[in-house]
């Protein structure tokens, strides 16, 4: 129980950091200053937004299918904040520690495109409904590249927990339950025969315990920006062709709901990256001879330094990503809808599913 | 599509992957010099064109580029040296001016230039809301009392702050000066009408 106020308000610190950032850095980036006025630097900014969209009026369009209009973005918000009931915090705080996690996550996740579709029909708008069948249409076909990138790690690690697949990337890989006897080998590679169990780092994430999953891992993030709508996949609130697309006819509170949704969802697509290609909770820094740098920013198992030390890593890492995140917003064009479905079908996909092979045949004759 | 996906295919993947990663540099860049900000200068420094990169927002009510001497923002009437003869209101495109006069009894003076000044003005407005800046108002001013100043920051709350009264009477003294001007013509008039009576007379 007390993971669910932590998740909140993580959720909500990342997204008033990234909310920020994302002002800031797309101000930079085109010349321009962002906010300056409301606090220091215009760090109040979040807190005048939300303000200001709580006390707008609460608009339902006459026309438009109330149930569908006001449950919608519940719908999505809940189906983004159940995703987190399985992302590992640290160590030894985890909402929930199925071994399931990773499959209920995906499952769980997609909930959101039912959310989408309601907010889009029960507007009763044509641009909404637009905007909501091109993110359908956009979420369920990039499902299946992060899907498959997640099959290979899968393949990998041999589990769908992710608190164990946290554990196989780091330090503290034989204090998991029967895990006493494993070892981590440099690249995966049992031949060389290259110890790393008590270095590791970097060295122990799982982009090197099989490189090939570094491919794997810039697949899933292509086709997480896809997932949670972020530019340059917009196109299903592409401002310029379709108003706001599927959120056009929200206003005030349930605006911020489908726009905090949007926020969590990229701080949920970025914790997966990071717990399954990134080491997780575990630190990026290598036992290197006397010098203990692992040691040192790892903590023990279950400590309080061992606690803060993990979300620390864990929390810095995402933010990386989601920074790269709004980096990549800001610089590249939006797809059009048919190259939108050539870069998933016919990139993403086939290079997906090889990986999956080449992750299959790696686990049977490295590891 | 076709065409496009041909291309895209015969450009080939290492160089988009090469032309996707110029996309992310030229960002980062601009995100690197984001340190460095664009002063407010006059134009006429010989720095204004120097600086190239970094933020060029400048925060404006606090930061302000100079205008030069004479530029040409909010209009200003001398109404010391303005003869009243309207022409500013008749060429005006959008009427923003609106001009009262009333005839003198006497020469009320001259103007800087030495023009006589024969017309009070009880009213001379600028509605600088309507204002279109074209300048055509001071142009056509046979006394030069027209002016654009380079005031251009004078935004108002209530939008009836926006016409500017330009009139030195006081409405007591417009009454008055119209007053004066009715009971001389009412006296040249009685003058005259009595002089053709006498004349009238004289005759027969």
């Amino acid at each position: 129980m007390l993971a669910l106020p932590f998740v909140i308000f993580l959720i909500l610190g990342v997204v008033v950091i990234i909310f920020y950032a994302e002002r800031k850095l797309s101000a930079f980036i085109q010349d321009r200053l962002g906010p300056t006025e409301a606090g220091p630097y215009g760090t109040l900014q979040f807190a005048a937004d939300i303000l200001k969209l709580l006390q707008k009026e609460d608009i339902v369009p006459a026309a438009a299918d109330k149930w569908l209009f006001k449950l919608a973005p519940l719908v999505i918000f809940a189906a983004v904040l159940a995703g987190f009931a399985v992302v590992p915090l640290t160590p030894t705080l985890i909402p929930s520690g199925t071994s399931l996690g990773l499959f209920f996550l995906l499952a769980i996740v997609s909930l959101d495109v039912v959310g989408l579709l309601m907010a889009g029909w029960g507007s009763n708008n044509k641009y909404a409904l637009l905007g909501a069948m091109r993110s359908v249409a956009q979420i369920v076909s990039y499902e299946i590249p992060a899907g498959l990138a997640i099959l290979s790690v899968v393949i990998i690690s041999q589990s769908l927990d992710l608190q164990e697949i946290s554990f196989q990337q780091g330090l503290h890989l034989r204090q998991f339950p029967g895990y006493g006897q494993e070892t981590n080998y440099l690249f995966g590679l049992k031949a060389w025969g290259v110890d790393v169990t008590q270095v590791g780092g970097f060295l122990t994430w799982n982009i090197l315990r099989m490189p090939l999953l570094s491919i794997g891992f810039v697949i899933y993030f292509i086709a997480s920006l896809a997932e949670c709508n972020r530019a340059p996949f917009d196109i299903p609130e592409a401002e310029s062709e379709l108003v706001a697309g599927f959120h056009v006819e929200y206003s005030g509170f349930r605006f911020a709901a489908l726009f905090l949704a949007e926020y969590a969802m990229m701080l949920l697509v970025s914790l997966v990256a990071v717990v399954l290609f990134l080491g997780s909770w575990n630190t990026p820094f290598p036992n290197l001879g006397p010098v203990r740098l692992a040691d040192w920013t790892t903590g023990a198992l279950g400590s309080w330094s061992g606690h803060l030390w993990a979300f620390f890593w864990l929390v810095g890492k995402a933010l990386v990503l989601m920074t790269v995140q709004v980096w990549l917003r800001w610089t590249y064009p939006r797809l059009r809808v048919d190259q939108l479905m050539h870069l998933c079908w016919k990139l993403l996909t086939p290079a997906a599913l090889v990986l999956v092979l080449l992750a299959a045949v790696w686990r049977l004759f490295m590891i | 599509m076709g065409k496009e996906t041909g291309s895209l295919q015969r450009r080939g993947f290492w160089r988009n992957a090469q032309s996707l990663w110029q996309g992310m540099a030229l960002t980062f860049r601009h995100m690197l010099q984001a340190r460095r900000r664009r002063a407010p200068l006059d134009i006429a420094d010989p720095n204004y064109f120097a600086h190239q990169t970094g933020l060029v927002t400048l925060k404006y009510p606090y930061e302000t580029l100079p205008v030069p001497e004479n530029g040409r923002y909010r209009l200003h009437n001398e109404i010391d040296d303005c003869i009243v003869c309207d022409l500013c209101a008749k060429i005006c495109p959008v009427d923003c001016i609106t001009i009262e006069s009333v005839k003198a009894t006497e020469d009320i003076g001259e103007t800087s230039d030495g023009t006589k000044k024969r017309l009070f003005a009880p009213m001379f407005d600028i509605d600088l809301a309507k204002c279109c800046y074209c300048g055509l108002c001071t142009t056509v001013c046979p006394t030069d009392c027209l002016t654009m100043t380079k005031v251009y920051d004078f935004p108002e709350v209530d939008i009836k702050n926006m016409i500017y009264h330009f009139t030195d009477l006081s409405p007591e003294q417009a009454e008055e000066k119209k007053r004066l001007w009715a009971d001389q013509q009412e006296a040249v008039a009685k003058a005259k009408a009595e002089a053709l009576k006498a004349g009238q007379q004289k005759k027969p």
